[in-house]
């Protein structure tokens, strides 16, 4: 289980997060819906080891976490997916670049980003194109196979689907339920758009409650947090 | 490619024109320095130059086909010195130059990608560089040292690395902070290889620009050095040499002897102003790309 006890963090003297708690079970999606601005990505910040909070505790599979950043070797454990993919790749790097660089970062065989980038529907004049060459749903589509190359156990959409198109996030989606199932890794879906959350995790919903998170009331369906299995094609209709 | 050639045809003042204008300059800059280069590397091996001989006969000519940048005040071609002395200036420009990036830029490195207090640390020292006079700081470098080209690049070396310092440094904490770093580390880089993946192939702009800068400004120093006599030895053919020894002659009207050195300092330094901006805009990946979306 991927585990967040009264994390708390600061900038300065602005106090971003204050107390929450949050856990995500291996096969589960849990949606955390919130305005904008209320500290949901850097919570996501926090639970994918990037951000050290001022205060609080994460755990992984029961094991606490010590280090962060490059300090934190379960950092792989957890993927995750940034809102915008203009700013989550290197400029200078080819669509199969971004894919392969976790592969290569862990020394693993990188003919997997060619399957990755295949189950996207990245098709191959697409892999030596730089970012600028592709549209913001063609590059979340790289996005997304990065932070399935090593396949974690838990994995983070942070608004993974915002200003993307209707067919994308169907798409995007659709691959990521298909991946929990198949591996039973845990995925916490954050965004703004409670209706999507609602149709993705069956109703699983945690709302951004001041300072921390509570049940969502009046959810689609209400889901007891087992590693239930969802059909992607409810979100088709988005 | 059907795209773009309509969209050309319907913007030609984005992409036609605007593109091609600047490439004559790049290209006109590109042909002066290949000219000097070629010059610099030829004519030493065509003509040997004896740095001790005078031949008073020939002393203070004005430029003539058989002198055409006229001799010195004691007969020697200020032609054959002038490239002799561009030679010397270009290799301790250019030396001096890497070596001053090289230095600030693994200091800026360290300093970015590490933070806290080994930032801290270092950029107390860059403000300590940055406090003492730099001329002076240098001509203090070169007395330690006999005259010579090394003791002139040492110096031009340890006096300016702290500009590329604080260059790299502050684009490092940009750096630092992207998404993508973030990325790259959530997909297990560790930090030497998010420094060689991430961090120094957005700082390569950056450091080349600062190195083809910092050529003209070490060409400067070194003449400034050889014309206060603290540089080259004075029998030695050097830009500043020729210009200090020059100062003399100007008083008796005989302007060729400052003139042509003086201008072989401007125009590579022009030249490599211009091709900067080039080297620059090239190495914006968007720049590369003729696919527009």
């Amino acid at each position: 289980m991927l585990e967040a006890t009264g994390i708390a963090v600061s900038f300065g003297r602005h106090r971003v997060l204050d107390g929450v708690t949050l856990s995500v079970r291996p096969g589960e999606v849990l949606g955390l819906a919130g305005p904008s601005g209320c500290g949901k990505s850097t919570l996501a910040r926090v639970l994918a080891l990037l951000l050290r909070p001022s205060a609080g505790a994460v755990a992984i599979d029961g094991r606490a976490v010590r280090g962060w950043r490059h300090r934190a070797p379960q950092r792989t454990s957890i993927g995750l997916i940034f809102q915008q993919p203009r700013l989550a790749v290197d400029p200078r790097f080819t669509l199969l670049d971004v894919i392969a660089e976790p592969l290569r970062a862990t020394r693993r065989p990188v003919d997997r980003a060619y399957r990755l980038a295949e189950e996207l529907g990245l098709t191959s004049e697409l892999h030596g194109r730089r970012p600028h060459e592709v549209s913001d749903g063609q590059l979340q589509r790289a996005c997304v196979a990065r932070a399935l190359a090593l396949e974690p156990r838990y994995l983070i959409c942070d608004e993974m689907t915002t200003m993307l198109d209707a067919s994308t996030q169907a798409h995007l989606v659709h691959r990521i339920e298909a991946y929990r199932e198949r591996t039973g890794a845990g995925v916490l879906a954050i965004s703004h758009d409670a209706e999507l959350l609602d149709r993705w995790t069956g109703g699983n919903v945690r709302e951004w409650d001041g300072g921390g998170t509570r049940k969502r009331e009046g959810g689609a369906r209400e889901q007891d947090g087992g590693a239930e299995t969802r059909s992607p094609s409810a979100l088709d209709r988005h | 490619m059907a795209i773009s050639q309509s969209w050309r045809r319907a913007w030609p003042g984005r992409s036609g024109r605007r593109a091609r204008r600047p490439a004559r300059r790049h290209r006109l800059a590109l042909g002066t320095l290949a000219v000097l280069v070629l010059a610099v590397v030829l004519v030493p091996l065509i003509v040997q130059l004896d740095q001790q001989l005078v031949d008073l006969r020939a002393a203070g000519l004005p430029p003539s086909p058989a002198h055409p940048f006229g001799t010195d005040e004691v007969g020697r071609d200020v032609l054959i010195r002038s490239i002799y002395g561009l030679r010397v200036s270009l290799v301790v420009g250019l030396v001096a130059a890497v070596g001053s990036v090289v230095i600030g830029g693994l200091v800026g490195l360290a300093a970015g990608a590490a933070g806290g207090l080994a930032d801290r640390i270092l950029m107390r020292v860059v403000d300590g560089f940055n406090s003492l006079p730099h001329l002076l700081f240098g001509v203090f470098i070169v007395a330690l040292f006999a005259p010579s080209a090394t003791a002139v690049i040492v110096s031009v070396a340890v006096t300016h690395w702290t500009t590329a310092a604080r260059i790299v440094r502050s684009e490092v904490l940009s750096l630092r902070g992207r998404p993508f770093v973030d990325a790259a580390i959530s997909g297990g880089s560790g930090r030497l290889r998010v420094v060689r993946r991430h961090f120094l192939p957005n700082l390569a702009p950056q450091l080349l620009l600062a190195t083809v800068l910092m050529i003209p400004h070490a060409i400067w120093h070194e003449t400034a050095l050889s014309f206060l006599g603290l540089g080259l030895p004075a029998h030695l053919a050097s830009l500043g040499n020729m210009i200090n020894d020059g100062q003399r002659s100007l008083l008796a009207g005989d302007w060729w002897s400052s003139l042509f050195p003086g201008l072989l300092i401007v125009v590579p330094t022009l030249a490599v102003s211009a091709l900067a901006q080039y080297v620059r805009d090239r190495a914006n990946p968007r720049w590369r790309s003729e696919l527009m979306l």
